[in-house]
C-alpha cells in the first residue's frame, strides 16, 4: 500500500510546487463548488462536452488556450526571474530544468496548437459557407483526445514529477538513465494522446475544405485564412505520424527497454533527433502558415483593399510547406554530420526565406495601396512586420552552418524562435481573437484598452528578448539555471526581466479588456461591426447552429464574396429555405477520451491492469460506433424561417 | 444529407459517404507517413545489432513465405466481395469477406509462431536495436491486421442483419480499402526486411 503511494510522490519537491499544488486542489474544489451551486453540469454536458457544433468546440479550443498561456506565462516569469541576477537561488539547477521543459511543451503544443485549431474549428466552415465540419463527431473526439493529453501533461508536477529533459527531450538524456522520475513518460504519453487528436483534425479539415466549399467556390476563390489552413493541416497529416513513431519508441525504451535510442546495443540516440526534428520543423510552420492566413484577413480589411497578389500568397504557402520538410537538420549542425549535409541543409534553410519574403513584401503593396484604418487587430498586424522580418533575419544568420557553432544552444537561438513566434503566432492569434470577438460573443472589445495592450506588448517583448541576441552572441549558454557576474550577462539579463514583467502586464490587459468590455461594451452591434470581407461575416450575430439558412453561392463573387455582395450587390443567398440536417451530439468521445487518459496514467506508472481497463473501454467504445445507428436529426424549413425572422427584427445585416 | 445518387455504386451514393471515403484516403496517407517512418528506421537500425543476432541468422523462409500467400489472396478475395457487393449479392459478399477474415486470421497465426520463434533463439524485443525495430515493425502491421479482423467481424454482423445498403456498402468499401493497404505495406515488408536480408 505504500508502495502503491509512493511512485506518485514527487522526487524533487519544493515550496512553489506545494504552492502550485494547494491551489490547484483549492481552484477544483471552488470550480466543482459553483458549476454544482448554479446547477450548471447538466448544461455543460448537454451544451459543450457532447456538442458536435464546430464553433462551440472553437470555443473550447480557445479556452484551453487561453488558460494554457497563462500556465506557460508563468513558467517563462520563473525563467527570467531565476536569472534576473547572477547566482540566484531562487530555483534549483533541477527545477529550473523542468520549468523550461514544461514552459516549451505547454507553449508550442498546449497553447499555440489549440489556438490555431480554435481559428480552424470556429472560421473554415464559415468561410466556406459550410454548415459544418466533414466529420462532426470525430471534431468533438479531437477535441477531447487533444484536451486529455494537455490534462495528463499537465498533472505530472503534482503526482509524479515534471518531464525534465527539454522539450526536444533528446535521448541519452530522456533515458531512464539521466531522466528516472516518471517525468518524461509523462512527456511521451500526453503528446501521444494529444498528437492522435492533431491528426483526427487534419483529416476532418482537408476533407473539409476539399469537399465542402459553397457551390462556385473554387480553390483558388478560398478566402485566404482557408489556404492556410488546408495546407497547415496537409502537414500536419504528413508531420505526425513521424511523432507518433518516435513518441512510440521513446515510450518503450522508457518502459520496455527496447534499444532504439539507447547507446549500448546499437541504439541509436541521433535518430531520435532526426524524427523529432522531421516532425518538429513542420510543426513551426503548422503554427506560423495560419497566424499568416490571420494577418491576411485583418490587413486587407483594414487596409480597405483586396490583398495583393492572392495567387503568389498562395504559392508562397504551398512552397513553404513542401520545404519545411527539407530543412530540419538545421537543428543539430553542430553534431557532427559533416560538411556537405551541414551545407545542403543550410541552403534549402535559407530558401524558405524567398516565399516568406514574398509574403511580407505582398502585405506592404496592400497596405501601400490601402486606405489604413488602425484598428487593434491591425495595430497587432503593424507591429508583427517590423518584428517578425528581425526574426526572420536572425533565422537566416542561424542557418549559416558554419557560423552556428558560434551560436548554437545559446540564448541568440532563444530570442531568434521567440521573435518568430511571438510577433508571428501569438500576435496573430490575439489579432484574430479581437477581430473575431464580436462574432463569436456579440460585444467588441474596448479598442482604447486594446491598442494600449498592443505598444505595451511590444515594448516588453523588445525588453526581453534583444537582450537575448546581445548576451546569447557573447556566449551565455540556453538552458543553464545561473551564471557567475564576471560573465557580465547581469544587466541585460535584469533587463530582460523587466521586459518579461512589461509583457505580464500586456496580458493581464487582455483579462481586464474582456471583463471591460463585458460589463460596458454596447450589445446592438450589427452583425459586421469592422464592415469586413469574408462569407463568414454574412452569418447573424449569434451565428445559429446552422451557419446559413440557405447554402451561400459565390458563384459571381470573388474570394471576398461578401464584400462583393456590400458593393457589388452580387446575391449570394439564393433559392428558398430548405430542411436542414443536422448531426446528434454524442456523450461517446468524452468516454472515450477518459478513457485514453486513464490508459495513458496507467502507463506512466506501468499499471498494467488499469491499463487493461482503459484499453477495453476504447475498443468498446469503437465497437459501440460501428454498430450504432445515428441519423442525425432535421431542423424544418419554418423552424428555420422563424429563427431567421426573429433575427430580422433585431435587425443587423444578414 | 440524405439525397441519393443511383448513377453510381451504392458505397458512392450519398454525401456521407463520399466524405468518409475521401477522408478514409487522407487517413491513408497518414499511414502511409507512419509505415514509412518505421522503414526509413528500420533501414538506420538494420546494422546495429550490437551483441544479438543478424537478419540473416534468425529469419525462417517457410512461415514468411505462408504469411505473404495468405495475405496476397485475402487482399484478392476482398476484390471479390466488392464485386459481389457492387452485384447486390448478400450471401455472396458476406461468404468472402468470412474468408478474408479466416485468411487474416492464419496470417496473424504465422505471425504469432514466428515472433515466438524470434523470441526463442534469442532476438526478442529487447535484445538490440535491430531487434526492437524488426519487431515493431511486424508488430505494428500484426496490430493493424489484428484491428482489421475485429472490424471486419463486425462489418459482417452487420451486412448480415441490415442487408446491403449505402450505409453498409460504405463502411465495407472503406475496409477494403484499409485491407488492400495493409497487403501493400506487407509487400514492402517482404521485400525490403525479409528478401533484402535474407540475401
Ligand atoms: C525565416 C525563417 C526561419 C529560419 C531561417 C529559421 C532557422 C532556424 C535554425 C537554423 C534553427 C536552429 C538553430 C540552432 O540549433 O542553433 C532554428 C530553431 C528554432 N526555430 Fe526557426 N527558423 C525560421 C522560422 C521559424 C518559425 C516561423 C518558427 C516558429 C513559429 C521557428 C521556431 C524555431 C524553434 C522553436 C527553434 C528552437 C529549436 C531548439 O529548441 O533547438 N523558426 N530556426
Ligand atoms: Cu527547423
Amino acid at each position: 500500500m505504500k508502495e502503491f503511494f509512493a511512485q506518485f510522490a514527487i522526487p524533487h519537491p519544493s515550496l512553489l510546487i506545494y504552492i502550485a499544488m494547494a491551489s490547484i486542489v483549492l481552484g477544483t474544489i471552488a470550480l466543482v463548488a459553483v458549476v454544482t451551486y448554479f446547477k450548471l453540469w447538466g448544461y455543460l454536458w448537454r451544451e459543450w462536452i457532447t456538442t458536435v457544433d464546430h464553433k462551440k468546440i472553437g470555443i473550447m479550443y480557445l479556452i484551453t488556450a487561453l488558460v494554457m498561456l497563462f500556465r506557460g506565462g508563468v513558467d517563462a516569469v520563473m525563467l527570467r526571474m531565476q536569472l534576473a541576477v547572477p547566482d540566484n537561488t531562487f530555483l534549483d539547477a533541477q527545477h529550473y530544468n523542468e520549468v523550461f521543459t514544461t514552459h516549451g511543451v505547454v507553449m508550442i503544443l498546449f497553447m499555440a496548437m489549440p489556438f490555431i485549431t480554435f481559428f480552424f474549428n470556429f472560421l473554415v466552415p464559415l468561410q466556406i459557407g459550410a454548415r459544418d465540419v466533414a466529420f462532426p463527431r470525430l471534431n468533438n473526439l479531437a477535441f477531447w483526445l487533444f484536451f486529455m493529453g494537455m490534462g495528463l501533461f499537465n498533472i505530472s508536477f503534482v503526482i509524479g514529477g515534471s518531464p525534465d529533459a527539454g522539450w526536444t527531450s533528446y535521448f541519452p538524456l530522456a533515458g531512464n538513465e539521466f531522466s528516472t522520475s516518471v517525468g518524461t513518460n509523462y512527456y511521451m504519453l500526453s503528446l501521444q494522446i494529444a498528437g492522435l487528436g492533431t491528426l483526427m483534425t487534419g483529416i476532418n479539415f482537408i476533407t473539409t475544405i476539399m469537399k465542402m466549399r459553397a457551390p462556385g467556390m473554387t480553390l483558388f476563390k478560398m478566402p485566404m485564412f482557408t489556404w492556410s489552413a488546408l495546407i497547415a493541416n496537409l502537414i500536419i497529416v504528413f508531420a505526425f505520424p513521424v511523432l507518433t513513431v518516435a513518441l512510440a519508441m521513446g515510450t518503450m525504451d522508457r518502459l520496455f527497454d527496447t534499444k532504439f535510442f539507447s547507446i549500448g546495443n546499437g541504439g541509436m540516440d541521433m535518430l531520435w533527433a532526426n524524427l523529432f526534428w522531421v516532425w518538429g520543423h513542420p510543426e513551426v510552420y503548422i503554427l506560423i502558415l495560419p497566424a499568416f492566413g490571420i494577418f491576411s484577413e485583418v490587413i486587407s480589411t483594414f487596409a480597405r483593399r483586396n490583398l495583393y497578389g492572392y495567387t503568389s500568397m498562395v504559392w508562397s504557402m504551398v512552397v513553404i510547406s513542401v520545404f519545411s520538410f527539407a530543412v530540419w537538420t538545421h537543428h543539430f549542425f553542430t553534431m557532427g554530420q559533416g560538411a556537405l549535409t551541414n551545407s545542403i541543409f543550410s541552403i534549402t534553410t535559407m530558401a524558405i526565406a524567398i516565399p516568406t519574403g514574398v509574403k511580407i513584401f505582398n502585405w506592404l503593396f496592400t497596405l501601400y495601396k490601402g486606405k489604413i484604418e488602425m484598428t487593434t487587430p491591425m495595430l497587432y498586424a503593424m507591429h508583427f512586420i517590423p518584428l517578425f522580418t528581425l526574426g526572420g533575419v536572425t533565422g537566416v544568420m542561424l542557418a549559416m552552418s558554419a557560423a552556428d557553432y558560434q551560436y548554437h544552444n545559446t540564448m541568440f537561438l532563444v530570442a531568434h524562435f521567440h521573435n518568430v513566434i511571438i510577433p508571428g503566432v501569438v500576435y496573430a492569434m490575439l489579432a484574430g481573437l479581437t477581430f473575431y470577438w464580436p462574432k463569436m460573443f456579440g460585444f467588441m472589445l474596448n479598442e482604447k484598452i486594446g491598442k494600449a495592450t498592443v505598444w505595451v506588448m511590444s515594448t516588453g517583448f523588445v525588453l526581453s528578448f534583444i537582450p537575448m541576441y546581445i548576451t546569447g552572441l557573447d556566449g551565455q549558454a540556453r538552458r543553464m539555471y545561473t551564471y557567475s557576474d564576471a560573465t557580465g550577462f547581469s544587466l541585460l539579463n535584469m533587463v530582460s526581466f523587466i521586459g518579461a514583467g512589461i509583457m505580464t502586464v500586456s496580458f493581464l490587459m487582455i483579462v481586464w479588456n474582456i471583463w471591460y468590455s463585458f460589463k460596458n461594451s454596447p450589445r446592438n452591434i450589427s452583425s459586421d461591426p469592422w464592415n469586413a470581407r469574408g462569407l463568414e461575416w454574412a452569418t447573424h450575430t449569434p451565428i445559429p447552429n446552422y451557419n446559413f439558412a440557405i447554402t451561400p453561392d459565390v458563384t459571381d463573387a470573388t474570394s471576398e464574396a461578401f464584400w462583393d455582395s456590400k458593393k457589388n450587390g452580387t446575391k449570394l443567398f439564393k433559392g428558398k429555405i430548405e430542411d436542414i440536417h443536422m448531426p446528434n451530439n454524442s456523450g461517446q468521445p468524452f468516454v472515450m477520451a477518459v478513457a485514453f487518459f486513464i490508459l495513458g496514467f496507467a502507463f506512466v506508472f506501468s499499471m498494467w491492469y488499469l491499463a487493461i481497463v482503459g484499453l477495453i473501454v476504447i475498443l468498446g467504445c469503437m465497437a459501440f460506433r460501428s454498430l450504432e445507428d445515428d441519423h442525425g436529426y432535421h431542423i424544418h424549413a419554418h423552424e428555420v424561417e422563424e429563427t431567421e425572422k426573429k433575427y430580422a427584427k433585431k435587425g443587423g445585416a444578414k | 444529407m440524405s439525397k441519393v445518387n443511383n448513377n453510381v455504386p451504392l458505397e458512392y451514393s450519398t454525401e456521407e459517404n463520399n466524405l468518409k471515403i475521401f477522408g478514409f484516403w487522407v487517413f491513408l496517407g497518414a499511414e502511409i507517413m507512419l509505415f514509412g517512418t518505421l522503414f526509413a528506421s528500420y533501414f538506420t537500425l538494420v546494422d546495429r545489432t550490437g551483441s544479438g543476432p543478424t537478419g540473416a541468422e534468425i529469419f525462417e523462409i517457410t512461415p514468411v513465405l505462408i504469411e505473404t500467400f495468405v495475405l496476397l489472396t485475402s487482399s484478392f478475395t476482398i476484390g471479390l466481395a466488392i464485386h459481389a457487393m457492387r452485384l447486390g449479392s448478400k450471401k455472396a459478399t458476406i461468404n468472402f469477406m468470412v474468408i478474408t477474415l479466416l485468411l487474416g486470421a492464419v496470417f496473424l497465426s504465422v505471425e504469432i509462431y514466428e515472433f515466438y520463434h524470434y523470441v526463442h533463439v534469442g532476438a526478442g524485443l529487447t535484445v538490440s536495436a535491430f531487434t526492437s525495430i524488426l519487431l515493431t515493425t511486424l508488430g505494428t502491421h500484426g496490430l493493424h491486421v489484428t484491428m482489421g479482423l475485429f472490424w471486419g467481424a463486425l462489418l459482417v454482423y452487420q451486412i448480415a442483419k441490415r442487408g446491403l445498403n449505402s450505409v453498409t456498402a460504405g463502411k465495407t468499401f472503406i475496409f477494403s480499402l484499409y485491407w488492400h493497404f495493409l497487403d501493400v505495406v506487407w509487400i514492402f515488408i517482404f521485400s525490403f526486411i525479409y528478401l533484402k536480408g535474407m540475401m
